[in-house]
C-alpha cells in the first residue's frame, strides 16, 4: 500500500514537471534573452551576460514615461474603484432592503460582461463628449469596468467583519461613515488589499482600453507603448524587447506574491471569484 | 421621516451607481442605439437610422461568418478543451504530488496568468515563430517542424490562450477538490474503485457546480481576448485568426464603419450576456 502510494506520487510529480517544463519555456526565453547580447527567438544559453539591453531601454522615452503613465492611470483608477466599492459595499452588507438582492445580481451580471465588446461604442461616445484621449476619461472608464467585481468582492469581505463593534460605536453617536472608516475598513485590511491589488493588476495588464481611448503617444501606458516598440524595433532587438517585458511585468508579479502570501497560498483569488 | 432616514442609509451607494450608469450602462445603451445606424468614423454630418441593415449585412458577409467560425474554434479549443481539462488535471495531480513539485508547478502556471496580456503575446509569438523555441524542441525530438503562425494560426493563438488562462481553472478546481471530504475518497478506495472510476463517479459529480462556474467564466474571458491575438498575428495571415473582437475592430477603424462594427459588438455582447445569465443561475443559491 505504501509502495503503491509512493509510485503514484512519483507519477504525479513527473507529469506535473512535464507540464511545468512546457509552461516554463516562454518564461525562460524572456529571462535569458534579457541578458543575452545576441538574443534570438529561441531559448538558448547566452554566450555572455550583459546589461546592455537594459541600458538601451532605460530612457525616459521608452521606459520611464510609459511606466509613469501606467502608474498614474492604473493607480488613479484603482483608488477610485476601491473608494466607490468600499462606500457601496457598506450599506449592502449592513442594512437590509428589498433592493439589495436585485442590485447585487445586476452587479454580478456586469462582472462577467465582455468589456471588449463595448469598446467601439465607448470610443464613439467619448469622441462625442470630448473625453477621447484624456486621462480622466480613461480613468473613469477603467474604474467603472472594474467596479462590479470590486463591489462584489468588497461586500463579501465586509460580511466577514462582525457587527458588534460597530453597534457599540453607533450607540456612542458615530455616523455610518465614521464607523466604516474607523472600524470596518481597518478590520478588513487583507480583504481591501486583495481588492486593490486585483484591480490594479487587471488594469496594469490591460491593452485594449488605453489602446482605444488614448491617442497621443506621450500619454500611452506601458501596455500600449510596448506594442509600438515591438512593431518598430522589437522585430530586430529581441534582447531589448525581453528586457522591457521583464521590467514591465515585475511590479504585478511582486504584487501578486505579496497578496498570495498574506492570504495563505495562491488560492485566494480563485476562491474569491468562485463566489 | 423614518423612510427618509432609511433612504439616507443607502446614500454611500451614489458614487458607485453614478459611475456605473455613466460609464458602463451608458455605453451599452449607446451600443444598442448605434448598432441600428450607419455611423461612420469620418466625413459624415449625421448618421441615420437603418433598422436591421447592419445585422442583415453581417449574416451575408463571409468575413463575419469566418470570424464567427474562428471564435467558435478558438473558444472550444482553448477554453472548453484546453484550460478546463488541463486545469482540472493539474489540480488533481497536485493533490498527489510532493510539495516542492506542487509549489514549483503552481508558481510557473500562475506566473503565465499574472503576466500582462501583451507580454504574454510576445513570449508566445517568439515561441511559435519559425526560428522559435517550439521548432527547436521539435527538431531536437526529430519531429516535423512548421511555421506555426502561418500554417496553423488559430491553433497557435488557442495554445497561447491555454498557456495564459489555465491557472484560473487550476485555482478553481484546487479549491473545489479540497472541499471534498477525505472519508468519501477513502471509502471508494477501500471499495476498490480505481483512479479513473473514482474521478468519473465521485469527484466529477461532487464538483459539478465548480465545473459549471469555471466553464462560464473561461468562456467569457476567451470571448473577449483581443490583445493576445493582436500581438501574435494581428488576426492574420489574411483573416485566418480573426476572431470577432478583431473583426469588430477592423470594421470600425480600418474600414471606418462604426455602425457595422457596433452591430457585431452587440451580437458579441448578447452572447456574453447569455453566458453571464447562465453563470448567475448556477450561483443562484449563493447570493
Amino acid at each position: 500500500m505504501a509502495r503503491d502510494r509512493a509510485s503514484r506520487r512519483l507519477a504525479a510529480d513527473l507529469s506535473l514537471l512535464a507540464v511545468a517544463g512546457a509552461f516554463a519555456l516562454p518564461l525562460v526565453w524572456v529571462l535569458l534573452s534579457a541578458v543575452d547580447p545576441h538574443a534570438g527567438l529561441r531559448v538558448r544559453v547566452p554566450d555572455g551576460v550583459t546589461l546592455d539591453n537594459f541600458d538601451a531601454i532605460l530612457t525616459p522615452e521608452i521606459t520611464y514615461t510609459p511606466l509613469l503613465n501606467s502608474l498614474v492611470l492604473c493607480g488613479g483608477a484603482t483608488a477610485l474603484t476601491v473608494a466607490c466599492a468600499a462606500l457601496a459595499a457598506y450599506p449592502l452588507s449592513r442594512f437590509r432592503s428589498r433592493l439589495n438582492r436585485p442590485f447585487l445580481l445586476t452587479v454580478l451580471f456586469a462582472t462577467s460582461l465582455p468589456i471588449t465588446a463595448i469598446m467601439v461604442p465607448v470610443y464613439a461616445l467619448f469622441v462625442r463628449v470630448d473625453l477621447i484621449d484624456t486621462l480622466q476619461g480613461t480613468v473613469f472608464f477603467f474604474a467603472a469596468s472594474q467596479l462590479p467585481f470590486a463591489i462584489w468582492l468588497t461586500k463579501n469581505f465586509m460580511d466577514g467583519v462582525p457587527r458588534e463593534l460597530e453597534e457599540a460605536a453607533w450607540t456612542d453617536g458615530a455616523s455610518a461613515l465614521q464607523s466604516l472608516v474607523r472600524i470596518v475598513l481597518p478590520l478588513m485590511g487583507p480583504g481591501l488589499a486583495v481588492v486593490t491589488v486585483f484591480s490594479f493588476v487587471m488594469m496594469w495588464g490591460n491593452f485594449f482600453v488605453p489602446f482605444m481611448l488614448l491617442l497621443s503617444p506621450d500619454r500611452m501606458p506601458a501596455s500600449v507603448s510596448i506594442n509600438d516598440f515591438f512593431g518598430n524595433r522589437g522585430m530586430v532587438a529581441y534582447g531589448q524587447l525581453a528586457a522591457f517585458s521583464v521590467i514591465y511585468s515585475t511590479p504585478v508579479i511582486l504584487l501578486y506574491v505579496l497578496v498570495a502570501r498574506r492570504l495563505g497560498g495562491g488560492f485566494a483569488l480563485g476562491g474569491a471569484v468562485k463566489g | 421621516m423614518r423612510a427618509r432616514r432609511r433612504a439616507a442609509r443607502f446614500l454611500p451607494l451614489t458614487p458607485a451607481v453614478v459611475l456605473l450608469l455613466l460609464f458602463l450602462a451608458g455605453p451599452i445603451a449607446y451600443c444598442v442605439y448605434i448598432a441600428f445606424t450607419d455611423l461612420q468614423l469620418t466625413g459624415q454630418a449625421h448618421s441615420s437610422f437603418v433598422g436591421l441593415a447592419n445585422f442583415r449585412r453581417a449574416f451575408r458577409d463571409d468575413a463575419f461568418l469566418n470570424a464567427v467560425w474562428l471564435t467558435l474554434v478558438f473558444t472550444v479549443l482553448s477554453s472548453l478543451v484546453g484550460q478546463n481539462t488541463l486545469g482540472l488535471a493539474l489540480a488533481a495531480l497536485m493533490k498527489r504530488a510532493s510539495k516542492p513539485v506542487r509549489t514549483f508547478t503552481g508558481g510557473v502556471v500562475i506566473t503565465a496568468w499574472v503576466l500582462p496580456e501583451v507580454v504574454a503575446g510576445f513570449l508566445l509569438y517568439a515561441f511559435f515563430r519559425r526560428e522559435g523555441t517550439l521548432n527547436a524542441v521539435l527538431g531536437w525530438l526529430h519531429l516535423p517542424r512548421q511555421n506555426w503562425l502561418f500554417t496553423l494560426p488559430v491553433l497557435a493563438v488557442s495554445f497561447a490562450n491555454v498557456w495564459r488562462g489555465t491557472a484560473f481553472s487550476m485555482l478553481v478546481y484546487s479549491a473545489a477538490l479540497d472541499g471534498i471530504p477525505a472519508e468519501i475518497t477513502e471509502a471508494a478506495e477501500v471499495d476498490g474503485a480505481g483512479g479513473w472510476r473514482r474521478m468519473w463517479h465521485i469527484t466529477l459529480p461532487m464538483i459539478r457546480r465548480s465545473i459549471g462556474t469555471n466553464l462560464m467564466l473561461n468562456t467569457l474571458q476567451t470571448l473577449s481576448v483581443f490583445g493576445l491575438i493582436w500581438v501574435m498575428t494581428r488576426g492574420g495571415p489574411g483573416d485566418r485568426s480573426q476572431t470577432l473582437p478583431l473583426f469588430m475592430y477592423e470594421q470600425a477603424f480600418q474600414n471606418s464603419m462604426i455602425g457595422y462594427g457596433t452591430a457585431v459588438a452587440l451580437l458579441l455582447l448578447l452572447v456574453g450576456s447569455l453566458f453571464s445569465a447562465v453563470y448567475l443561475r448556477l450561483l443562484r443559491t449563493e447570493v
